[in-house]
């Protein structure tokens, strides 16, 4: 007998089975979110943004009021709207292209300015949906379709650590931390915390989430969760760097 | 909402101040904008004006987020404008894409400073192509083009109704010279003239539980099929054309005698008004014709006063190498008139440069 799997009450059942490619770590980034938006009962004020390459898959994912923009731009569509709407609870959805790349300076500026948004990044440290092109995360000597000899730091730089110096540009009130796909109560925790950040109004919510790519990567799964948990974890640490919360804050 | 203007009130005032006055009575709630000259005083007034009637503003990072931040201030429900020019402009290009594709009601205020590049900041006519037709699309906005104070102030207050009514990009199109000098206007308040205000309404964050008694709201700008995009685009197609009708503006001056029409728009159009009148003084028969919609072009109507007249010459005067000239090629094709230019790009044109060349064709 098949059995239904449990679906958050936010998501949009019209739209599942979801589009992403098997092995991928969107939808479970995209379950820790409905289950914090169902947590706090924010549904109906919440405004879901998403950016394009793979996070743009997510654009009739919620049952939420969404809207989709362009390659970069989340970022201030969402400063828009919250702006002009403080009441609502806008949620950016964005890659490490659309974010740490295209998108960088609106990153930077509205965690400058305290926006009272939150942004979740997906980091798969690669372009996926344009075809696995390097990205401002891809770790050194990894090959990709535009570093086919492995990334050379001295020629591409490090790979970016997005929540590191977001941190550092920040405020207090602000909510930066990193999670993984690999330790989902973490990830959901985190996520929530950077909802409730900004229902309680203290400042910008910012949470990178490592995520996996066996498309791109070519790997299979055994492949792709020790790339996940051996190389991009030990790159990346995982955890709050930045909480109103206090440390191991949970809400 | 308290009157901002009480009764009708004249003024000897800047373009740009005349711009933030008019979005304040039109009934405006936040402006996002980044400074480049020559539009930066639509942001020193608005800073200074806006506080003091509950609107709202955010100096951005850059043109790109100004112009997005609008898109999402408009998806929000509420009416939201920026104001820039020349490079700033050219970044503005991605946003106002989005809002073609979106059917966003932005309005834009582009004060057209010298280019290429970085050109000048004082003057020009040469951001007509870009405005026009500067998205990777199909040109489907609104473009006023203001030859006055006057104009400025009351097609600031038109764009608001045109964007908000039709869901079409609006802009204001005026130049450097109108931005920064002087001039008499009447500053009023819209009611006070008639004009009913066009309420705004949100796209998303809607009243209402969803699953209960309302939708969610998925609003995208991307599609997985050709067709589903052809579809989309014929629809805007199909709006356009049916809005084309009510909102296209054209000015025609003693065209039906005249052995020549001057077309030029903007503050240019000023400039062709008096040459008519030096022309017509010295027994020459000139007349001129002005579209104040460069998007929607006023079509038929040139095609109407140019078989009306006896003018076998249409002298397109510009402040560009041809911009103009190359709009209004592509919308009178198969007319049989002569066509001459003037083309003075990024510099002012006096009656007098207009007179002379007729005189030098005639």
């Amino acid at each position: 007998m098949m059995v239904a799997p449990v679906t958050p009450k936010s998501w949009y059942l019209p739209s599942k089975p979801h589009k992403f490619c098997p092995g991928c770590g969107h939808g479970i980034v995209l379950k820790a979110l409905g289950e914090a938006i169902d947590d706090l009962q924010i549904q109906d004020k919440t405004v879901f943004g998403c950016d394009i390459g793979c996070s743009l898959l997510s654009w009739d994912f919620f049952a939420c009021d969404s809207t989709q923009t362009h390659h970069g731009r989340t970022t201030p569509v969402m400063v828009g709207i919250k702006r002009s709407r403080p009441e609502l609870i806008t949620i950016g959805y964005m890659g490490d292209g659309g974010g740490y790349s295209i998108g960088s300076q609106h990153l930077l500026n509205a965690a400058v300015r305290n926006e009272k948004v939150t942004l979740i990044l997906v980091n798969n440290t690669n372009y996926g949906m344009t075809g696995g092109q390097m990205a401002p995360t891809t770790l050194p000597g990894q090959k990709t379709e535009t570093s086919p000899y492995g990334r050379d730091p001295e020629e591409t730089g490090y790979p970016t650590k997005g929540p590191e110096f977001l941190a550092e540009v920040t405020p207090e009130g602000a909510y930066i931390a990193r999670a993984t796909v690999s330790k989902y109560n973490q990830l959901r925790r985190f996520v929530r915390n950077a909802l409730r950040n900004q229902i309680d109004g203290n400042g910008f919510s910012f949470v990178e989430v490592l995520s996996t790519c066996p498309t791109n990567w070519r790997t299979n799964a055994q492949q792709t969760w020790r790339f996940l948990e051996d190389e991009m974890e030990q790159y990346f640490p995982v955890g709050e760097l930045k909480s109103p919360f206090g440390k191991g804050g949970a809400k | 909402m308290r009157n901002v203007i009480e009764g009708s009130k004249k003024a000897f005032i800047t373009g740009n101040e005349a711009v933030a006055w008019a979005t304040l009575v039109a009934e405006a709630d936040i402006m996002f904008g980044y400074p480049i000259t020559p539009q930066n005083e639509v942001m020193h007034y608005w800073t200074r004006l806006a506080p003091k009637h509950g609107r709202g503003f955010l100096q951005t990072e850059d043109e790109i987020s100004a112009g997005f931040t609008v898109c999402g201030a408009v998806q929000a429900g509420k009416k939201a404008f920026t104001a820039t020019a020349g490079p700033g402009n050219v970044l503005m290009q991605e946003p106002f894409g989005m809002a073609e594709a979106m059917r966003l009601p932005l309005v834009a205020i582009i004060q057209q400073r010298g280019g290429p590049s970085s050109g000048t900041v004082i003057y020009s006519q040469q951001e007509v192509t870009l405005t026009t037709f500067g998205g990777n699309g199909e040109g489907h906005r609104v473009v006023y083009s203001t030859a006055t104070h006057q104009e400025m102030y009351d097609y600031t207050i038109k764009a608001f109704n045109t964007a908000w009514k039709y869901r079409f990009p609006t802009f204001v199109l005026g130049d450097g010279y109108q931005a920064k000098m002087r001039e008499p206007l009447d500053m009023y308040n819209p009611a006070d003239k008639g004009i009913k205000m066009v309420k705004p309404y949100p796209l998303v964050g809607l009243d209402g539980q969803i699953g209960e008694n309302r939708e969610p709201q998925h609003l995208n700008n991307i599609y997985s099929l050709e067709e589903e995009l052809y579809d989309a685009v014929l629809e805007f197609v199909k709006d356009y054309e049916a809005m084309t009708p009510d909102v296209t503006e054209y000015s025609a001056d003693q065209c039906e005698d005249a052995d020549i029409i001057i077309l030029s728009h903007g503050v240019v159009s000023r400039a062709a008004d008096d040459a008519v009148k030096i022309l017509r003084s010295q027994g020459i028969k000139a007349g001129s014709f002005r579209p104040i919609t460069l998007r929607p072009f006023p079509s038929q109507e040139l095609r109407n006063v140019i078989s009306n007249s006896n003018a076998k010459t249409l002298l397109i005067a510009e402040s560009a190498y041809g911009q103009l000239d190359r709009l209004v090629k592509q919308e009178i094709y198969g007319e049989t008139v002569n066509i001459e230019n003037l083309f003075m790009p990024g510099v002012g044109i006096i009656d007098y440069d207009i007179a002379n060349k007729v005189k030098s064709i005639l």
